[in-house]
């Protein structure tokens, strides 16, 4: 390996490379706080995730093992891409074990298997402004983060259960962090929503076209927002997961002919997979070799 | 003892006002504007367009910083001056113990939101977090705006102009606010929903001993609500007292003007 190519490990050049890191560390200092960064355009269109593979090529080293998902899939176009891609400009081992893995790329999902110190999570952010969809002025919402305004989320859960009979919102569900920034946790579903809190993982949430960085540090507090009355609760298809039987994980529900036959997965493939070779069998799953 | 002294000495005014001045680069907003406004007291301020009156009611809300000058609002931790306190401060007062009501409603209400919606907003904002509890409270304020209460989950895009007003005016009285600013409440109706609007007004400010400044161009607003009547010109105050005593016996030349330009029908 020629020095010059050592310079420019993981596609970004260096100098880009130390922006991100100065935004990400501003980011785990002050947490759920959206840290502007100066997003470079990537080989790849806005909303492909150009922010979550800038944040993961500042965050790697050649020693990492690499894991990217897309919805908790690891074999989807945008995970196998993205992957690749690390795979050509930083050389990293990569993995689809949410166990072996030292960084994970995601997109709208947290792993089922639970994440471990020195792990990190990097989430593709479409809009990290929770208050974008209430309040369309950006010199407004940044007035209302720095002094806490925060009524104004409470009036779109109140907008949810008057209409809805409760609160609809199932992705994209702001939590408060450290009792300070209301922060959006990019689209995962809010049955993921717990695990935000006190994760053992770094998380950092990169936006590309809306140029913003901001971090959940591990063991952090992450309060999903609520009535006293109409309760935050965790949702999820009403079913086991017909491959693999986990009655616990977040699924995914597949139309398998014209006949209206559909049938429950894991979204989470390496999960579903893993327990399949356990030996964990459901109604339509075949026994996988290897277990 | 004149009693006016008596009360100055016995009552302390919610809100001072001294020597407020705002300047647009050269030209003149509003200049050395003093008064004292006392609890459950309702000041009009008259004035043609561009005299002065809306810049006047937006450095006393906290919307614009004035120049020069201070204004004294009698907080629950004593007396403040909230040309001095930071934003984050004002904001609190903004929606604790003020109000505002924009002439449009369409500027003091989120058209996108229902009307339950926009009445809970300031109960949440000051950390209500029982649906329940706001709602009723939102039908309540509904009931006592004229508002049907099945009209709580309408979106007020769907309501007319009197009603939309009036929906302003019941979200900000929510929290039960000591100080309302009001910025031509009646301005855009027809002349039998503003006379409605008035009446309510009236109503509610007794009921709840509510102070407010009224800035209007409309005479007979003042002569209905307002205690006191400041007329202001070109920036400057140039007649202040009692309302009947300022439009029945104006001294000023331009209040002179202004009496009697109103029609008589």
């Amino acid at each position: 390996m020629t020095d010059q190519t050592a310079y420019n490990f993981a596609y970004l050049d260096e100098q880009t490379k130390r922006m991100i890191r100065r935004a990400i560390l501003k980011g785990v200092a002050i947490p759920g706080y959206q840290v502007p960064f100066a997003s470079r355009e990537m080989p790849m269109p806005y909303g492909w995730g150009t922010g979550g593979v800038q944040v993961t090529a500042a965050c790697l080293v050649p020693e990492d093992r690499l894991k990217v998902i897309d919805q908790g899939a690891d074999d989807t176009t945008n995970a196998v891409s993205i992957r690749r891609f690390f795979q050509r400009t930083a050389g990293v081992a990569v993995t689809e074990a949410t166990a072996e893995a030292t960084v994970i790329q995601t997109r709208h999902r947290i792993p089922e298997t639970p994440l471990t110190e020195g792990q990190i999570l990097v989430y593709q952010v479409p809009i990290p402004e929770p208050l974008r969809f209430l309040e369309p002025r950006e010199t407004e919402t940044r007035k209302m983060h720095e002094l806490e305004d925060y009524g104004l989320m409470h009036v779109k859960l109140y907008e949810d259960i008057s209409r809805h009979g409760q609160i609809a919102t199932a992705y994209d569900y702001p939590v408060k962090v450290e009792g300070r920034y209301v922060m959006d946790p990019s689209p995962i579903p809010k049955f993921d929503n717990p695990k935000l809190a006190g994760n053992a993982a770094i998380q950092l949430f990169g936006a590309g076209r809306e140029q913003r960085i901001y971090a959940l540090p591990p063991y952090s507090e992450a309060i999903s927002l609520d009535f006293d009355d109409y309760p935050f609760a965790a949702s999820k298809a009403d079913h086991a997961c017909d491959l693999c039987a986990a009655p616990d994980s977040y699924l995914d529900e597949v139309i398998t002919d014209d006949q209206g036959s559909r049938m429950f997965v894991c979204s989470d493939t390496d999960f579903c997979a893993s327990r399949r070779k356990a030996g964990h069998i459901g109604p339509m799953g075949t026994p996988m070799a290897g277990g | 003892m004149d009693t006016r002294i008596w009360a100055k000495m016995t009552t302390q005014p919610l809100l001072s006002v001294r020597n407020l001045s705002k300047f647009y680069g050269g030209r003149i907003g509003c200049a050395d504007v003093n008064f004292d406004l006392f609890p459950g007291e309702v000041l009009g301020i008259v004035g043609e367009s561009g005299s002065g009156k809306s810049t006047l009611l937006s450095c006393l809300a906290g919307h614009l910083a004035p120049d020069r000058g201070e204004v004294i609002f009698a907080t629950t931790e004593g007396p403040r001056d909230t040309v001095q306190m930071g934003e984050a401060a004002r904001r609190r007062l903004a929606r604790t113990d003020w109000a505002y009501v924009h002439q449009n409603p369409r500027d003091g209400l989120r058209m996108g939101v229902s009307a339950g919606g926009n009445v809970g907003e300031r109960l949440m904002a000051v950390g209500a977090r029982h649906y329940g509890q706001i709602r009723d409270k939102a039908v309540d304020w509904l009931g006592r705006v004229e508002i049907a209460a099945d009209r709580v989950d309408d979106r007020p895009s769907a309501f007319s102009g009197g009603m939309q007003q009036r929906l302003q005016i019941a979200r900000n009285l929510v929290t039960g606010p000591r100080l309302v600013f009001m910025d031509e409440p009646t301005g855009g109706l027809d002349v039998s929903v503003q006379a409605r609007l008035l009446d309510l007004l009236r109503g509610l400010v007794r009921e709840m001993g509510l102070s407010a400044i009224i800035v209007t161009h409309d005479l007979a607003v003042v002569r209905l609500l307002a205690d006191r009547l400041m007329v202001m010109k070109g920036g400057y105050v140039v007649e202040q007292g009692l309302t009947d005593q300022v439009l029945d016996d104006p001294q000023h030349e331009y209040t002179q003007l202004l009496v009697s330009s109103v029609l008589q029908v």
